[in-house]
C-alpha cells in the first residue's frame, strides 16, 4: 500500500530507511542533516522495533558503529553534515576496503551558500576518492526511494554507498508517495569474506585491485540506473548535464520542456558512456551541478582538451554559493539567447530601510554571561587571545561581544590555544561547548595536560547540542569527571554557574586561572534557555 | 493554478507554522507543493524566510525565481521588504506593521512605512493587536495567515481544517482561538 505524505527531504530519506528494514541510525547532529535522525527517534515503527538512534559522540564514532552493524549483516545508516565527513574520513575511506555486509548508507548533507557552515566542500569528491558509489537525490521522492535502492546496491556490491544531500533538499518539503508497511530487518549474519575486514597489508594488497574492478562495474550500473537518464532533445547546439537538484532548476527555467538533450545524473560514478553519447550528439556541453564543479572538473581534466564545455569553471555559472533558478536561467540565456530571453530586471532591496539582521545568542543564554565576564577580565591584559569553537557560542564573535579571535573546526579551540601557548602567547584562552568538547575536545585537552600548557580552557556547558536545536549532549553530567580522569590538576579544575549574579566570581576565577602558569579548566554551567523552556512545558503537561 | 509565496519574519516568530498549515491544506486539496526553509544558525533571532510553492501541476524548483512570487507574507514590516526582488510586479505584500527591534540600527519607522506603501498591492496592519482582540498575541501568525488567505489559491475550508488538525493536540479552545484569529485576519484583508 502507498500513501502521500508531506515530508522534508531529510524526513523522506529517514522514512525510506525504516521502510527498507533499517536496524541502526548513527549520527552526530549537524545542519542540515539533523532532522534525518530526529525523525527516526520519533517514528512509532522505529520505536517499536527499537531501531538504534541514540546520538553518537562524533561522526567518526557514528561511522564506525554503523560499520559494525553492517558487519553483522544488518542495514544501517550514518548521517552527518558535510564537514562531519572530514571527521569520519578515516573509517569512511577504509570502509571501501573492508566493504559492507548489511546495507550501509553514509549520508553527507552539504551546505552550499554556507547557511550554517564554515565551508562549501562537496562530498561527492569523498566518494570518488574512496572509490565508492554515490547517490544524489534531486527531490523528496528520490530521497525516499534511494533509501531502499541504496541498501540493495550496497548489499549487491558489498560496499557502503554515499548519499549526498544539500540544504535545499534536506530542508525542503514535498509530497512523497511512501509505503505504508516497513520491510523486515535483516537477520544477523557475518561476511563471507572475513579477510577483507582485517586491513593488514597482506589483506589490503589483495583487496585493492578488486575494489578498482568493482568501481568499473559500478560505472556500468550507473549507466542503467533508474535515477540517471538521457533525453533526446531537439536542439543539438547544447548538451546539458544536470545533477541532483540542479535538474529541478533546469526544469523550472524550461517548465519541464527543455529543447536540449539533458543527461540527468543522480547516481555516481559518472556514467561515462552516457556522457559520451551526449557529447557525440551535441556541439557543446553545459554542466549544471550544486556545489563544487565535480563533474565539470572530471570532464575537463587539467589540459582543458574539451574547450566547449561550460559550467562553473568556465564562468557561465557562479563558482560560489548555491545554485538558483535565476543563475541557471542567466547561464542558458548567455549561451543561447534565442532560446531563453534574459531575465527582466527586478527591484533592488531598499537598503536605506532594510538592515541586516544577524543571528544572536538568545536572551537568558549562559554563554552571554561567560562572555561578559571574560571580555571584562581580558581588559587587564595587553594582548589576550581567545580561541573559539563550533556552536551557538561562535556567535560571540559578533557584536556586542567581539569576544573570540578564531573559529576553525570542532575541538580546535583547545588545541589552537595550546599551540599559541607553545608559541609564547599569554593569555591563551579556549572556549568550547559541552557537546563540542566530547565530540573532539577531549584528546586535545589530554595534550595540554601532558605538557601542562599555559592555557585556560572554558567549557561553557548548557547540557545540550544547542545550535542544531537541542539534541542530547554525550557529556552531560560527566564533564568534571572526564576532566579529572584525563588528569587536570584538581586545584585548577572549577565549576561555576554562568548566571548574571556570579559575574564578579566568574571574573575572579578567570583571572586566577589565567595567571596560573599551567593548564586549567573552568566548567561554566547553565541549561540552554531553549531546552529549559521545552522542559518546563513538558513538566506542565 | 499556482501560488508562489515567500514567508518572512524573525527567527522564533512562528512563520514556519504558517508554512506547515498551508502545506497540510494543500496536501488535503490534492495539490502539489514544495516548501523550502532554512534551519540552524539563522534561527537564533536572525531573519528567516521560507519559499512555499503550491500548484495544480508538479513543482520543479524548491526556490522561487526572482520576480516570481505572487505574495510576500511577513510578520514584520522590514522583513517584508527584504524579499522585494522576489515579488512579481503585480504581486501582493501582506505584513504586520509591528516592528521587531532586536538590532541597534533598526530603520526609521516612518521611512520604512513610506517604502512599504510604495507597493501597489498592500495589506498592512498590526497583527498582534488584532490577535489580542480575539484571544492571544500568540495567534498573530494566524491573523497573518487569514489576511493572506484571499490571495492564496487553496480552498478556505481546507485551510481551516488544517488549522484544526495542526493545533488539535493542544485542545479545542486553542483551535477555536486560532480559527477566530484566522477569520479576524481575513476580515481585515
Amino acid at each position: 500500500m502507498k500513501e502521500k505524505r508531506l515530508l522534508l527531504g531529510d524526513e523522506a530519506f529517514a522514512l525510506g530507511t525504516i521502510n527498507a528494514g533499517l536496524s541502526g541510525a548513527y549520527a552526530y547532529p549537524g545542519t542540515p542533516s539533523t532532522e534525518i535522525t530526529e525523525y527516526i527517534q520519533e517514528n512509532p515503527v522505529a520505536k517499536e522495533r527499537r531501531i538504534h538512534s541514540h546520538w553518537s559522540s562524533n561522526e567518526k564514532t557514528a561511522m564506525e558503529s554503523a560499520l559494525g552493524m553492517s558487519y553483522c549483516g544488518k542495514r544501517a545508516y550514518v548521517a552527518m553534515k558535510h564537514v562531519g565527513l572530514n571527521v569520519a574520513a578515516d573509517p569512511f575511506v577504509n570502509s571501501a576496503m573492508t566493504g559492507a555486509n548489511g546495507g550501509l548508507l553514509v549520508v553527507a548533507a552539504d551546505d552550499p551558500s554556507m547557511h550554517s557552515s564554515q565551508n562549501e566542500q562537496d562530498s561527492r569528491f569523498y566518494a570518488d576518492f574512496a572509490l565508492l558509489p554515490a547517490l544524489e537525490p534531486s527531490n523528496q521522492q528520490e530521497a525516499y526511494d534511494m533509501a531502499a535502492y541504496g541498501f540493495e546496491l550496497s548489499e549487491k556490491f558489498k560496499l557502503p554507498v554515499l548519499v549526498r544531500f544539500v540544504t535545499r533538499l534536506s530542508h525542503s518539503r514535498g509530497v512523497v508517495e511512501v509505503d505504508t508497511e516497513a520491510a523486515p530487518e535483516n537477520a544477523l549474519s557475518y561476511p563471507d569474506d572475513q579477510r577483507r575486514w582485517v586491513l593488514m597489508p597482506v589483506n589490503s594488497k589483495a583487496r585493492y585491485p578488486k575494489l578498482i574492478e568493482d568501481y568499473a562495474a559500478l560505472e556500468k550500473i550507473a549507466e542503467t540506473s533508474p535515477f540517471n537518464s538521457l533525453s533526446a532533445g531537439s536542439d543539438m547546439r547544447l548538451g546539458i548535464i544536470a545533477s541532483g537538484i540542479a535538474y529541478n532548476y533546469l526544469n523550472e527555467v524550461f517548465d519541464g520542456k527543455c529543447p536540449f538533450p539533458v543527461l540527468k545524473i543522480s547516481q555516481y560514478p559518472i556514467p561515462t558512456a552516457l556522457v559520451q553519447q551526449l557529447s557525440d550528439r551535441t556541439e557543446s556541453l553545459l554542466v549544471i551541478e550544486e556545489g563544487q564543479p565535480f563533474i565539470e572538473q572530471k570532464l575537463r581534466g587539467t589540459l582543458n582538451l574539451r574547450p566547449r564545455l561550460y559550467g562553473k569553471l568556465s564562468g557561465q555559472l557562479p563558482r560560489t554559493g548555491e545554485l538558483t533558478p535565476d543563475a541557471v536561467r542567466d547561464c542558458i540565456a548567455s549561451l543561447c539567447p534565442d532560446v531563453i530571453s534574459p531575465r527582466e530586471t527586478t527591484p533592488d532591496v531598499p537598503r536605506q530601510v532594510v538592515m541586516p539582521r544577524p543571528p544572536a545568542l538568545c536572551q537568558g543564554c549562559g554563554h552571554r554571561d561567560v562572555y561578559h565576564a571574560l571580555i571584562d577580565t581580558m581588559k587587564e591584559y595587553a594582548s589576550p587571545r581567545v580561541f573559539g569553537d563550533i556552536g551557538c557560542y561562535t556567535l560571540g564573535w559578533l557584536s556586542p561581544f567581539n569576544a573570540i579571535d578564531t573559529v576553525v573546526d570542532m575541538g580546535a579551540s583547545i588545541t589552537m590555544a595550546k599551540g599559541a601557548a607553545d608559541a609564547g602567547q599569554h593569555p591563551a584562552v579556549a572556549i568550547i561547548g559541552d557537546s563540542t568538547f566530547t565530540h573532539s575536545g577531549m584528546t586535545g585537552l589530554l595534550d595540554a595536560i601532558n605538557e601542562n600548557s599555559n592555557v585556560l580552557i572554558i567549557i561553557s556547558d548548557n547540557y545540550t547540542t544547542g545550535m542544531t536545536g537541542g539534541q542530547d549532549s554525550q557529556g552531560t553530567g560527566k564533564l568534571y569527571e572526564i576532566c579529572m580522569g584525563l588528569g587536570v590538576d584538581p586545584d585548577h579544575l572549577h565549576m561555576i554557574d554562568s548566571l548574571p549574579k556570579n559575574y564578579e566570581d566568574m571574573k575572579a576565577l578567570f583571572k586566577k586561572e589565567i595567571d596560573y602558569p599551567g593548564c586549567s579548566v573552568i566548567i561554566s554551567e547553565r541549561e540552554c534557555i531553549q531546552t529549559a523552556r521545552r522542559h518546563a512545558k513538558q513538566i506542565k503537561k | 493554478m499556482k501560488t508562489d509565496i515567500i514567508l518572512a519574519g524573525v527567527g522564533g516568530q512562528g512563520i514556519l507554522s504558517i508554512a506547515t498549515i498551508l502545506g497540510a491544506a494543500a496536501l488535503e486539496a490534492g495539490l502539489f507543493l514544495k516548501q523550502a526553509e532554512v534551519h540552524g544558525m539563522s534561527q537564533r533571532g536572525g531573519d528567516v524566510q521560507s519559499n512555499l510553492r503550491i500548484s495544480s501541476n508538479p513543482v520543479h524548483s524548491d526556490l522561487i525565481p526572482l520576480g516570481g512570487a505572487d505574495i510576500i507574507v511577513s510578520l514584520e514590516p522590514m522583513e517584508a521588504l527584504r524579499y522585494l526582488p522576489y515579488l512579481k510586479p503585480e504581486g501582493w505584500i501582506v505584513t504586520s506593521t509591528l516592528p521587531f527591534k532586536n538590532i541597534p540600527n533598526y530603520p526609521d519607522e516612518e521611512a520604512l512605512m513610506a517604502e512599504l506603501h510604495k507597493c501597489k498591492h498592500l495589506v498592512a496592519f498590526d497583527m498582534d493587536a488584532v490577535a489580542k482582540e480575539v484571544g492571544s498575541v500568540r495567534a498573530s501568525n494566524m491573523v497573518l495567515l487569514g489576511a493572506a488567505s484571499p490571495y492564496i489559491d487553496i480552498p478556505q475550508n481546507d485551510i481551516e481544517k488544517a488549522i484544526a488538525k495542526i493545533f488539535g493536540a493542544k485542545g479545542e479552545k486553542i483551535v477555536e482561538m486560532n480559527i477566530a484569529a484566522f477569520r479576524a485576519g481575513k476580515a481585515k484583508a
